[in-house]
């Protein structure tokens, strides 16, 4: 187990270092750069020593090899370098954004686990009835539906809901406020855009529950147990759904790492600074250095959850060995 | 088959009957699957024609009538520059269904070759080609899309390429798990015994063998291509102004007016949604049909 759990984390760097390469490589391409962009986007007039001056200062005429290098050697120095658009420190960037984003992406996860489950089982254990297909609609539903497009429908219901009751409309509040210093004024702002994330994901989740529920119900030991005589309820608890949750945490693990990407449309709805804005940001700037930082962040977070997702299945399966 | 003695026209009649057959076959048997193809087809003739069902031009802007409620001469309503939404859904169909299958095609053929040459190989190149994969999979959809985009810029040709490049490695992971199997079957062997080559074993006995998951694939793309196409215009990063697009329409005026005029949002979102649900519904009993192991599961 410890041989695996080593070989696993070495084998995340030559995979990092090619997300680092692809990503470095990609961004070069385009045409234009931030000097430009900051420059000239505004429409007026560009003078071009004066890019050449700020593509110098922000070391953008160095050789691509310098520049690599000082992109992979920022860390071991633990120094993520400086937004080219903003000049901030980069880390300090993305400290302000990612206690949202993180908090977002839990609060989804758990909102999801909460409708998955339930319904997921109601849907086996009742196959083929009109539950089993009201909840297969509203799961195919929730995948199909874009979740910016959940996100508008939900502000719309707020604003019609709350000046129908109140007499005057209620938006969810812009402002960032951490959860322990005014947890009303947190929630009331990131209930609403983990609703329009979770659900989505939710629909992923309870299809996996179905279906792998279902695979176990036709298993010897469960006709075992109702031939002793157990209450339904306790095979499906104790037997059943223990023994379906594998695919469903893979599930669940996979679409938490992909978060990340759901949350770069729906903090653009609820008008949240979290990191999928400061992602779209980036790239619409040509902020290279952000969008380096961003991307390996989330390939990090993806390789990561994949790995725990896969140490999670030895310890819910014990025939599952990692040698 | 029997009826060689007949003439041409009743042969017609045959197998014009055996695709009936197969039509209600499948709609007996996946009624959920038959709906959504149905919906797939009218989307398709609505996108082919819109030019003749439409009577309104889906980029005119008209300053008399804007934020029309819905009503007779605006089904759908007016947007905040009077265009007709009913008209631009329509011609959003066209966007939607050209980005969505182009991208699924190309990504999922290049996926499909790349998939089984990898399989076929083996060694070193699968090695290799495996981790270059691995890369590329280590970032969702979205992500990859929009660095695409901040290469190419933003324009539909450019959003298909977007969308196209994330595919590939998906195609070919799950086509290569199929052909590693089929690598295996003495055919393959065969065919090299022949002395074929290995461009013509890959593309002519092993691609047609891994069809099954490979058109799994194919249906569950367009609907992801639609839904990505949808949230990159929306960030503004998609198909441009004034093209027609669904996620296009819920950017600017549907956000701005969500109150007053509701009806912006919600039928350009509605239009997505059930293209996507079409193609969700289709490909599920799809793969029932294609790949029997699953389906005692439904």
């Amino acid at each position: 187990m410890y041989k695996y759990v080593v070989n696993r984390v070495l084998l995340m760097i030559p995979t990092l270092l090619g997300a680092a390469v692809l990503v470095f490589l990609v961004l070069r391409l385009a045409p234009g750069d931030v000097c430009e962009m900051r420059m000239a986007g505004t429409g007026l007039f560009a003078d071009p020593e004066a890019i050449a001056i700020c593509q110098d200062n922000l070391g953008l005429n160095d050789p691509k090899i310098v520049q690599f290098g000082r992109f992979i050697g920022g860390y071991f120095t633990a120094d993520l370098g400086i937004s080219m658009w903003t000049a901030q420190p980069i880390s300090h960037e993305i400290e302000v954004r990612f206690k949202l984003s993180l908090q977002l992406a839990l609060m989804a996860t758990f909102l999801s686990v909460l409708i998955a489950i339930p319904l997921g089982t109601i849907s086996a254990v009742k196959q083929n009835t009109w539950m089993d297909y009201a909840v297969r609609t509203f799961s195919i539903a929730g995948i199909a539906m874009p979740s910016f497009w959940l996100g508008i429908l939900i502000i719309l219901g707020l604003l019609i809901s709350t000046q129908a009751w109140f007499g005057t409309p209620w938006m969810p509040p812009i402002y960032y406020v951490p959860l322990f210093e005014d947890p009303m004024g947190n929630l009331s702002q990131l209930i609403w855009p983990a609703l329009a994330t979770g659900y989505r994901y939710a629909a992923v989740s309870t299809r996996m529950t179905r279906s792998a529920l279902l695979e176990v119900l036709r298993e010897d030991y469960i006709r075992t147990a109702h031939a002793k005589g157990l209450l339904e309820k306790l095979i499906i608890r104790r037997h059943a759904l223990k023994n379906a949750m594998l695919p469903v945490v893979t599930v669940i693990g996979i679409e938490f790492a992909f978060l990340m990407g759901g949350l770069v449309v729906t903090e653009q709805v609820f008008n949240l600074n979290g990191l999928g804005k400061l992602f779209v940001e980036a790239v619409l700037n040509h902020d290279y250095n952000m969008t380096q930082q961003l991307v390996m962040l989330v390939a990090l977070i993806f390789i990561i959850t994949n790995f725990l997702v896969d140490l999670l299945y030895a310890w819910l399966d014990p025939r599952i060995r990692y040698a | 088959m029997v009826t060689t003695t007949v003439d041409d026209g009743s042969i017609e009649v045959t197998s014009s009957g055996r695709i009936k057959k197969f039509l209600i076959d499948f709609y007996r048997g996946h009624p959920l699957g038959a709906i959504g193809a149905g919906i797939v087809v009218v989307m398709l003739l609505a996108a082919i024609f819109a030019d003749f069902i439409t009577v309104y031009d889906p980029e005119q802007i008209d300053f008399e009538s804007m934020l029309v409620p819905p009503n007779w001469a605006h089904p759908l309503g007016t947007d905040n520059y009077g265009r007709d939404i009913l008209t631009r859904v329509i011609y959003g169909a066209r966007t939607a269904l050209t980005v969505g299958f182009v991208s699924a095609f190309v990504g999922s053929f290049i996926g499909l070759v790349l998939g089984v040459a990898s399989a076929y190989f083996g060694g070193r190149f699968d090695l290799i080609f495996q981790r270059v994969m691995d890369v590329f999979l280590a970032f969702p959809l979205i992500i990859l899309a929009l660095a695409v985009v901040a290469v190419l810029g933003t324009g539909t040709e450019n959003v298909i390429v977007a969308i196209t490049i994330p595919f590939i490695p998906q195609c070919a992971r799950v086509v290569r798990s199929s052909a590693l199997a089929i690598r295996e079957i003495p055919y393959v062997d065969a065919a090299r015994a022949c002395g074929f080559s290995d461009s013509r074993i890959i593309l002519r006995h092993m691609v047609p063998n891994v069809m099954a998951p490979f058109l799994i694939m194919l249906t569950a793309f367009v609907g992801q291509a639609i839904l990505l196409e949808a949230s990159l215009s929306y960030l503004g990063l998609g198909v441009q102004e004034p093209v027609p697009a669904w996620g296009l329409m819920l950017q600017g005026g549907a956000e701005e007016y969500a109150e007053s005029a509701p009806w912006i949002a919600i039928f350009p979102g509605l239009a997505i949604t059930l293209g996507v649900f079409a193609f969700n519904l289709f490909g599920d009993a799809l793969r029932d049909v294609l790949d029997p192991k699953l389906r005692s599961q439904q």
